[in-house]
This record gives structure tokens, sequence and C-alpha cells, in this order.
């Protein structure tokens, strides 16, 4: 019992950590509720005055579940950067050498990022209302939708730990960050995926981030949703994304807990 | 005296093909400072992350502050600190931050974390930067806020791994100030160190291990003795070095060590005047710049045991 107080209170340290370095950063803290609002006007008004939309509507509409699901992805990233930055100056090695409960590391770590996406994907669906972007189905699909973009973000999160603490040099996984725009641009997030080569259209339908961009449209009621021919992840968007995060947490969680535990044993 | 606090016996541990450690044996009294010296790939490092509960020995067994290292971790961890070779602090934070956190992460409350983090800036002369992120820190300060993060529960046994490695000389001085302070306060310190000036400054004791093992433990100055006195002689004139060579290993039966104008050579057991080595010189036609007996430096120890050429530091 004792255990579980000194993992959750730990854990809550850690995430106050996250919070205590924006303060130490006020510039991180406007680029921060900045980005956001800048790739929505971004990918809204210069894509979307080339694109359109499968069905007709407004490419606005269309794009915001994509840039949703595509800050997902690419938060993981941030993830892994703090993993292996603390791996690699020691401060690790610190934390496994002091009282602190031992699953407070990885939980603590993956919970801030979750409340960083939080304060993240509200920003930016603000900014996507500010453009006429609407959810249409009410409220407990909407919630539904942010519901599963938080999921999916969490899940991720702990493969970016295992990734972070596997790899423990900050400069390597820095160096996977280029990786992040094919994975997430060969999907439906920004345009139709009916127009790509059948291999690439192959990766894309089956790429989680066109899962979760399909379950949002799905949910927000917004265009470019399940047309009732398409592949099945994107026919059952919202089951496809489940699925995908619960696969993600019984690979990654354990792996990044045993990975935290031995590092270096 | 008390058990030791820290012992190690026999200690096994091997990375793939490589033998880390193969059978190290090491006991540090309590409130003492141990010293442990070793060329690169010594076996140091990881016999400390045994010790700090990090890695766990293959074979053997170590106790600190009385539990053992793999089977009671737990109840280790409380009692100690640990510093190694970077600053094991969050760059984007504040010194108090770090502290804070370090603090809270040690199970301190709230109230008490932030009161230690307070004393410790204070005592150690940071506070005036404290609320700066570590980030724009000296290399100097970074390292020793890393040291003073180990302080907040104030532990029993302090592990520092090359705690000085990569300072300029009035940093590192700051911090064998801050060690000496430590230990006055009872704390007992086992120090890895390259520098063996280091070691001559802090430590009551040194092993020195090579190749996973000690080879050698004792003070300083027992170490010092087992090799015995140098004679060092400054010749005048370059030229007579030969002539002054040949002297030298009359009087000692020992091959002086090269050098362009100053030979070094050991003093056998039974010792050697000063005056029979200058009267030895001069019947030589040798003129001596300067003549002096003295103990040999922990540098020519550890060449000797280590025996190896090259220069340790």
């Amino acid at each position: 019992m004792t255990a579980l107080r000194w993992t959750v209170s730990d854990g809550l340290t850690l995430v106050g950590r996250e919070l205590a370095r924006l303060r130490g950063a006020p510039g991180q803290i406007v680029t921060l509720l900045l980005f956001p609002a800048v790739m929505v006007l971004l990918f809204g008004y210069v894509f979307g005055s080339a694109i359109r939309v499968p069905g007709g509507g407004d490419y606005r509409e269309y794009l915001m579940p994509g840039l949703f699901a595509m800050v997902t992805f690419t938060a993981v990233h941030g993830v892994m950067v703090r993993m292996a930055g603390d791996a690699s100056r020691g401060v690790m090695d610190r934390f496994r050498s002091m009282p602190t409960a031992r699953l407070a590391v990885p939980f603590g770590q993956t919970g801030a990022d979750a409340l960083g996406g939080l304060i993240f994907v509200a920003v930016m669906a603000a900014a996507g209302l500010a453009v006429g972007w609407r959810p249409h189905r009410g409220l407990l699909p909407t919630l539904g939708a942010f519901a599963l973009i938080m999921l999916l973000r969490y899940a991720l999160s702990w493969a970016g730990v295992h990734v972070g603490l596997a790899v423990g040099d900050e400069r390597a996984v820095d160096n996977l960050a280029p990786l992040m725009l094919p994975v997430t641009m060969i999907s439906n997030a920004f345009v139709p995926t009916d127009g790509m080569p059948a291999w690439l259209r192959f990766v894309a339908d089956w790429n989680p981030v066109s899962a979760l961009t399909a379950a949002c449209r799905q949910l927000f009621g917004n265009p470019g949703g399940p047309a009732g021919n398409g592949p099945w992840p994107l026919e059952h968007p919202v089951t496809a994304v489940l699925l995908w995060s619960a696969a993600l947490l019984a690979v990654f969680v354990p792996l990044s807990v045993r990975t935290f535990l031995r590092r270096g044993r | 005296m008390a058990d030791p606090m820290v012992v190690a016996e026999g200690l096994h541990r091997h990375f793939g093909a490589t033998h880390a450690l193969r059978g190290l044996d090491l006991s540090v009294p309590a409130g003492t400072v141990c010293g442990v010296l070793g060329p690169n790939g010594a076996g140091k490092t990881t016999a400390v992350r045994i010790l700090a509960t990090l890695c766990r020995p293959d074979a053997g067994h170590a106790r600190v502050a009385g539990h053992d290292v793999v089977r009671e971790a737990d109840k280790v961890r409380p009692r100690i600190g640990l510093a190694g070779q970077y600053a094991a602090v969050d760059d984007m934070l504040t010194g108090r931050a770090n502290l804070r956190m370090f603090g809270r992460l040690s199970h301190l409350t709230r109230r008490v974390a932030h009161r230690r983090a307070d004393e410790l800036l204070d005592r150690f002369g940071l506070a005036e930067a404290a609320d700066r992120p570590v980030g724009g820190w000296s290399g100097g300060m970074r390292r020793r806020l890393d040291l003073i993060s180990c302080l907040l529960v104030r532990p029993d046994v302090l592990f520092l791994d090359e705690p000085t490695t990569g300072l300029d000389p009035r940093s590192r001085g700051q911090i064998w100030d801050h060690v000496r302070e430590l230990v006055a306060d009872g704390t007992t310190v086992l120090l890895t160190t390259q520098h063996l000036d280091e070691a001559d400054q802090l430590a009551d004791t040194v092993t020195v291990i090579d190749h996973g093992r000690a080879i050698a433990t004792g003070t300083p100055d027992e170490l010092k003795a087992t090799i015995g006195d140098r004679l060092d002689v400054t010749v005048a004139d370059p030229a007579a070095l030969d002539r002054a060579v040949t002297v030298l290993e009359a009087l000692t039966g020992a091959e002086p060590a090269p050098g362009d104008e100053r030979l070094s050579v050991p003093v056998p057991g039974g010792g050697l005047r000063l005056a029979d080595v200058v009267r030895a010189l001069d019947h030589a036609g040798v003129a001596a710049a300067d003549v002096r007996l003295r103990r040999p430096t922990l540098d020519e120890v550890f060449l000797r045991l280590t025996d190896r050429k090259e220069a340790v530091r």
C-alpha cells in the first residue's frame, strides 16, 4: 500500500518537474501555445487552397482530425528525447540510486506527456474552432474523439519511453526526428489515400495515424469518415484505435518498466 | 571499531566478453574516505555502480550501511548518495527546483525538501545562482550542485565517481572542500579518481585496483613506503648526465629514470645519506644543481603497482 502511495506521489513529483521546466523557459510556453495555432493556419489555408475534399465540404473541417492525429504521433519523439536525455546525463541512474518508487519514473513521464498533450490539443481545438471547424455530432461523440486521441497518445508515449531508454543517447534519438514526417504524412491525415499508388495506399490505409484520423472524422462528424468501401481500419476506425492502443500498452508498458529497472544492470 | 560502512567481497562482473571485476575486495570503515585508484577500464565505475545498487554482481556480495546491495537494495538506497562523472541534474530546472525535486523523490516532505534545498544552497555557496536554470551554470557549479543533490537526506555513505574529472583547479578545490566538510560531519566517502593528488588530499585509505582486482590497500603513506624513497638529482651541465647515471647506479643498484637534466632513482631499503651522494657526484666530477631525497608521489606508486609505462593523469 505504501509502495503504491509512493509511486503516485513520486510520479506526481515528476509530472511537476515537467511543469517546472516550462516555468524556467517562458519562450517554450509561447511556442507550445503558438505552434498548434500556426499549424492550423498553415495547413488550413496553404493546403486548403488546393485540396478538394472527397464528397465535398470545407478543407479545414477535413483537416482538423488529421492535425489532431499528426500531433498525437509526433509527440512520441519528445518523450524519447526526454528519456534519452535523462539516461545519457546520469539523471536516470540518480533516480535509480534513490529511494524513489521504481515505477514512478516511467509512469511520471508518460503522465506528464499526457498532461502536456491535453493542453496542446485544447489550444489546437480552439484554433480549429476559430477557423471554422466544428464537431457536429454532439457532446458524447466529441468527448469520445478527444478520449481516443489521449488514449492513443498515452499508449504511444510508452513506446517513446522504451525507445528513449533503450537508445539512451540524446543525439541518436534526435536523429530519429525526420522519421516522424513520413510516418504522419503517409496517411489520410491531409489528403485522401485513393490517389496514392497502390503500395503506398496500402501503407497509408493501415497506418494507425489514418485510423485515428478516420475515427475523429467519424466522431466529430467531419467529412472523410468511413465510406463503406474502404479497408477494415478505416471502416471501423474506433475499434482500430482501441486495438492499436491496447496492443501498444500491452507491449510497451512491461517492456519500458523492464528496461528502466534493468538499465545497465 | 564498528563494522565497516562498505564491504565488498569477491565481486565479479562481466559485460559480454569484458571482465570488469574479477574478485574485488573492498572495505571502508565508517567515517573515513576511501580512494579507489585505477587506470581507465580497471573496474572503478562498475564497482561504484554495484555498491550504489545500480548494477548486480555476477558473483560475490557487498554490504553498504549494513545491508546487502542486491537483496536489500531498498534499505541501502535511503542511506547513500551517488555523484557520478556527469552533472546528473535537470538543465532546464533552476538549481533550487532540482534540489527540491530530488528531495521529494528521496521522500522528504515538501516542507523539509524546501528547507534542505535552501540550507544546502546557502552552505555550499550556490544561493546566488539558485533561481537560474542550471543549463546556464558553469561546469564547476553544475558539478557542485550534483554533489549537493546527494546530501538532501544526509547520506551515511557517499559514492563519488570521479567527482572532479574535467574541472579546473579552482572548482576542484571547491569540491574537495565540500567533501572534507561532509567527512567532518561523519559521512563515509568512497571516491574513485584518476587524479592521484585528489586521493592524496582526501583519502584516509587508498585501494589501487587493476584488471578488476584490488592490488594494494593502505594509507597513502603506507603505499608510498612500499616503494621506498626516491633520490632526485639535477645536473648543472647536461653533458655530465651519463656520468651522473653511472654514479647513481653504483650507489643505489637501480637504473635512474631518464630525464633531460633531472634523474630520479628509487632508494634501496637501508637508506642513503645525502652527503654520500654529493661526495660521490663530486668525485666523478659531476656538478649537481640540486640533490634531494623525497617520498615518492602517489603517481609513482601507482605506476609501479599497475606496471604501466603511460602516465595516468
